[in-house]
């Protein structure tokens, strides 16, 4: 399979609401990609999911996996996989016995199965584990297992994941994403891997889906949508602190806020007051010691060792800036520079593309 | 699961409980301890009896204690029995009934109705019930030939007595084994669907696994009740015909409240104890050992 | 290229999400098995309604699922009698004594149980629970001799307090439950905010958990309401439970069956009504945080 294509998909878990679960979307997942969908609680992601599989038929719309119209087909006539976000695995079975149950449901012969079975509790390391009881198998390992029957299956061309790391022990959270980056290295499958947590998102993915309220916001790359998201939510979102934004009046090349000028990169044309924002993220604002910039107020510096972080104050916004090593720091006031290339500006939440002549 | 502090003052707290149990419970077995040991001539003299009492229960070639073994095998047969019924069939309607939606409110209420029903009543609906003259049961059964008798055949009266307590009892086998498999999250479910497991491999690897806990509790309650059932048999059949379904509850109560020989009925009532206290303590270290390897 | 299909075909067809649909009954064998089951049930209880609008010379003479001749005479006569009304007044009290007394005994308890480790506390459990298992009989003639000697023989308070023998248990099991669903870190905010133990305990503890103290209420009134063994031994004319009163449902002709019917219907009243206003909870209280 090369891909799975998602045609005007929709979908209402109750037909008299007004709210949307999903609202309508078109997206093309490439095989062999790996994908992060990523949101807040309750914003779709996992009804998404929950399409792509089968477990749930959409409202609205068609999945195709390749060209081939798999609306209608339950889950186990796609050839995908899921893993939950708790281990599932069968209590009563050892941990081979476990590998070996979607394909003996499947009546391949025995020996087919030993064999591939074998590989697969090779590729996830759970060769030692095999003839254990599953039941007593830690939380991680337990995952592994249940990825395992997704892959131990050849016809398998997706695999999905819905918050799969949420029971893993933190410090044990990164022994199971090199291992899920490592499978995927070595299989070659489309991965979709659903999550609210911006860090697994952004070092699993190649590319990341960005929800909110049901709706797909951006996809891109980590780095891009990094650099330049289209949305504020994206913004604020993604970046520990996430992309500052305060309202303002924008008109040709400058922007006023609370009464200052920022100069702009680029011309926009008049936008309403209302509904105007300024984004710009703390690692490009930083706070200057020559007089020129902005003038603010420091209320309060965070020294995180690696970088130094100020909360400063402009007129009523709060901004969050980098302070350079080499800038000292005296008193209360200070001067703010905004790297203009990473000054962005949106109207009604969504990216505005200024004229950069 | 987190330790839980060590306090003894948690005995003022517990106390209530204590000393209404002690109230209830102990108190009135030291008054039968006083009476398994010892005899009577009558008019409210007592004299030390020793262990007489227990030995004679303990000798099935005494008359009461081949009163005793026959009462107690019977108690064991007809638990067995309605075990073997009311297990599988509550399981198999548990999972027939609807997992959501207005369903499922009315539906409980109707599948808990016997349990609500006071026994006697329970005892008098199928009294009348099985009567061949004036109730559905006894006059299907007779109309369909076959020997049917509840006050004459002993086979009727057994089988009757197994039908009334499937049909008052099923209904809590049912209920807890509803609850149990409500709390098997969805994605189990779902991962056997993905992996193209039957219903029955489906039942056999996910719902009995988790189910575990339940049915000991569900074997151990109903296995209890059926030990110690009265009402309901002591209602329809009298204990009869002859002895057929003169179970050890009502064999016990007919000797110490009928008749006036309150020293084997004590030391009767001691035994019947120590034996349910026995069963009790099994399936306590069994539910013990369930909850560690939970933990595990 | 691909096509989008026309809307008004998809929508309709999939209002549901496939999951609603995923654990319905499998085939129509165990729909059929299931509503056999049902009609198995409703059957002596409808034969019971039927008996109570009959007469006794009907019910005599022809076995028929329909009265012939409806008639709610039955049902008069024991709402109107003197000993009848008295009788299921007695058993509702005693109920609703034992009730207030093993939830209210139960909660500390339970409480205890669950946040504390003391000693002896396993082996208090057990016999609680033993105590649940108690055969009825093996107590009938003790307590007959107790309370008789307490002077509580023939009163109301005597059945309340028999009945605590399993329903304390009954009460402390399934509490235990309940409070096992409240995080402990409740308890320590609550001293941090200065509450004394038994203040927190009646105004933050107890409302927490009082959906389990309705359900808990609902299994001891059942448990006390059906049991007839120990009301009818500890009772003799002032306290008449109606199980004493239909034992005694003697006519010229015989066995009143059509009366007894009619008060069996009756008696099925309370706990029908009492069922129907906690079936949401049922399912869960049992088998909370034992299972």
């Amino acid at each position: 399979m090369a891909r799975i294509t998602l045609d005007g998909i929709a979908h209402r878990y109750d037909t008299r609401s007004q709210s949307a679960a999903l609202k309508r979307l078109n997206h093309v997942w490439q095989h062999g990609r790996a994908y992060a969908l990523l949101g807040p609680s309750g914003c779709g992601k996992t009804t998404l999911l929950n399409i792509i599989s089968g477990l749930i038929m959409p409202s609205e719309g068609r999945v195709l996996f390749d060209e081939k119209d798999v609306t209608q087909l339950p889950t186990e006539r796609r050839n995908i996989a899921q893993v939950f976000q708790f281990p599932v695995i069968y209590d009563t079975m050892s941990v081979a016995e476990n590998l070996a149950f979607p394909l003996k449901n499947r009546g391949i012969d025995r020996r087919a199965v030993k064999a591939r079975v074998a590989e697969v509790a090779d590729l996830l390391g759970l060769t030692r584990d095999l003839s254990r009881r599953a039941r007593n198998l830690t939380a991680e390992a337990k995952q592994r297992v249940s990825l395992g029957r997704g892959l131990v299956r050849s016809d398998v061309a997706a695999i999905l994941f819905d918050e799969p790391l949420t029971v893993i022990d933190p410090s044990l959270k990164w022994q199971l994403r090199s291992k899920l980056k490592a499978v995927h290295r070595a299989l070659d499958l489309l991965m979709i891997y659903v999550t609210h947590d911006q860090v697994e998102a952004l070092t699993f993915a190649d590319e990341v889906v960005v929800m909110k309220d049901g709706s797909v916001l951006q996809v891109a790359t980590p780095t891009r949508l990094f650099e330049q998201p289209e949305h504020t939510f994206v913004g604020y979102f993604i970046g520990s602190p996430g992309m500052n934004l305060v309202a303002a009046e924008v008109d040709g090349h400058v922007a006023h806020v609370a009464g200052q000028a920022i100069e702009l990169g680029a011309r926009y044309p008049k936008l309403a007051a209302g509904s105007t924002k300024l984004g710009f993220r703390p690692d490009y604002t930083f706070l200057v010691a020559d007089g020129s910039g902005v003038p603010v107020q420091i209320r309060r510096m965070e020294d995180l060792g690696r970088r130094r972080l100020a909360r400063v104050a402009l007129g009523p916004h709060e901004i969050f800036a980098t302070v350079p090593h080499d800038v000292p720091i005296a008193g209360e006031q200070a001067h703010l520079a905004i790297r203009q290339d990473r000054l962005f500006v949106y109207a009604h939440d969504e990216l505005v593309s200024g004229d950069r002549r | 699961m987190t330790e839980k502090p060590f306090n003894n003052r948690a005995w003022l707290m517990v106390a209530p409980v204590f000393a209404l149990v002690l109230f209830s419970a102990l108190l009135p077995m030291m008054t039968v301890v006083n009476y398994s040991v010892q005899d009577s001539l009558g008019q409210n003299q007592f004299f030390w009896n020793g262990d007489a009492w227990f030995r004679d229960l303990l000798n099935p070639s005494t008359e009461i204690g081949a009163r005793f073994a026959d009462a107690l095998l019977r108690n064991l047969s007809f638990s067995l029995v309605a075990l073997a019924i009311e297990v599988p069939l509550g399981i198999a309607v548990a999972l027939s009934l609807p997992r959501g939606g207005w369903a499922v409110g009315p539906v409980l209420v109707v599948i808990a109705l016997p349990m609500l029903i006071p026994w006697n009543v329970v005892g008098t609906i199928w009294q009348i019930f099985s009567r061949a003259d004036i109730g559905l049961f006894g006059a299907a059964l007779t109309g369909l030939g076959l020997h049917y008798n509840v006050t004459q055949e002993p086979i009727s009266a057994w089988c009757t007595i197994v039908v009334i307590d499937v049909w008052h009892w099923t209904p809590l086998v049912i209920l807890l084994t509803y609850a149990g498999l409500r709390a098997i999250p969805d994605a189990f479910y779902q991962a056997a669907r993905i992996d193209a497991a039957s219903r029955w491999a489906t039942f056999v690897n996910i719902e009995l696994p988790k189910l575990q806990k339940v049915l000991v509790i569900v074997v151990l309650l109903r296995f209890m009740q059926t030990f110690m059932i009265y009402t309901e048999p002591f209602v329809v059949t009298g204990g009869g015909p002859g002895s057929a379904t003169t179970f050890l509850s009502i064999d016990l109560v007919k000797i110490a409240l009928g008749q006036v020989d309150l020293g084997p009925a004590a030391a009767m009532s001691l035994v019947y104890n120590l034996i349910t206290l026995t069963l009790c303590w099994i399936f306590f270290t069994i539910m013990m050992q369930l909850d560690r390897r939970r933990y595990a | 290229m691909v096509d989008v299909l026309p809307r008004a075909s998809v929508s309709v067809a999939r209002s549901r999400p496939r999951s609603f649909t995923l654990r319905r009954g499998s085939g129509l064998l165990p729909k059929l098995g299931f509503a056999v089951y049902l009609v198995a049930l409703m059957l002596p209880i409808c034969w019971l309604i039927n008996m109570s609008l009959r007469s006794n010379e009907e019910i005599m003479s022809t076995l028929a699922f329909w009265p012939h001749h409806p008639s709610l005479e039955k049902y008069y006569y024991i709402l109107n009698d003197p000993t009848w009304i008295h009788a299921f007044g007695v058993s509702l009290t005693y109920v609703a004594i034992n009730t207030v007394i093993s939830v209210t005994a139960a909660l500390p308890a339970a409480y205890a149980f669950n946040r504390y480790h003391f000693i002896g506390d396993k082996y208090l459990f057990f016999w609680l629970l033993s105590n649940l298992m108690a055969p009825a009989a093996v107590y009938a003639m003790p307590f007959f001799n107790l309370y008789y000697a307490i002077g509580l023989f023939d009163t109301v308070w005597a059945v309340a307090l028999a009945h605590c023998l399993f329903n304390v248990p009954v009460a402390v099991w399934i509490l235990e439950g309940f409070v096992a669903g409240v995080p402990r870190e409740i308890d320590e905010m609550a001293a941090i905010d200065g509450y004394s133990f038994p203040r927190f305990f009646i105004r933050i503890f107890v409302p927490l958990i009082a959906n389990g103290i309705g359900v808990t209420a609902f299994f001891c009134f059942m448990f006390s309401w059906v049991e007839q063994l120990l009301a009818t031994t500890l009772t003799a004319t002032d306290a008449l439970p109606f199980a004493a009163v239909m034992s005694r449902s003697y006519s010229v002709s015989g066995m009143d069956w059509s009366l007894l019917a009619a008060a069996g219907v009756l008696t099925m009243i309370p706990g029908a009504v009492v069922i129907w206003f906690v079936r949401n909870h049922i399912a869960k209280g049992f088998a909370l945080g034992r299972v």
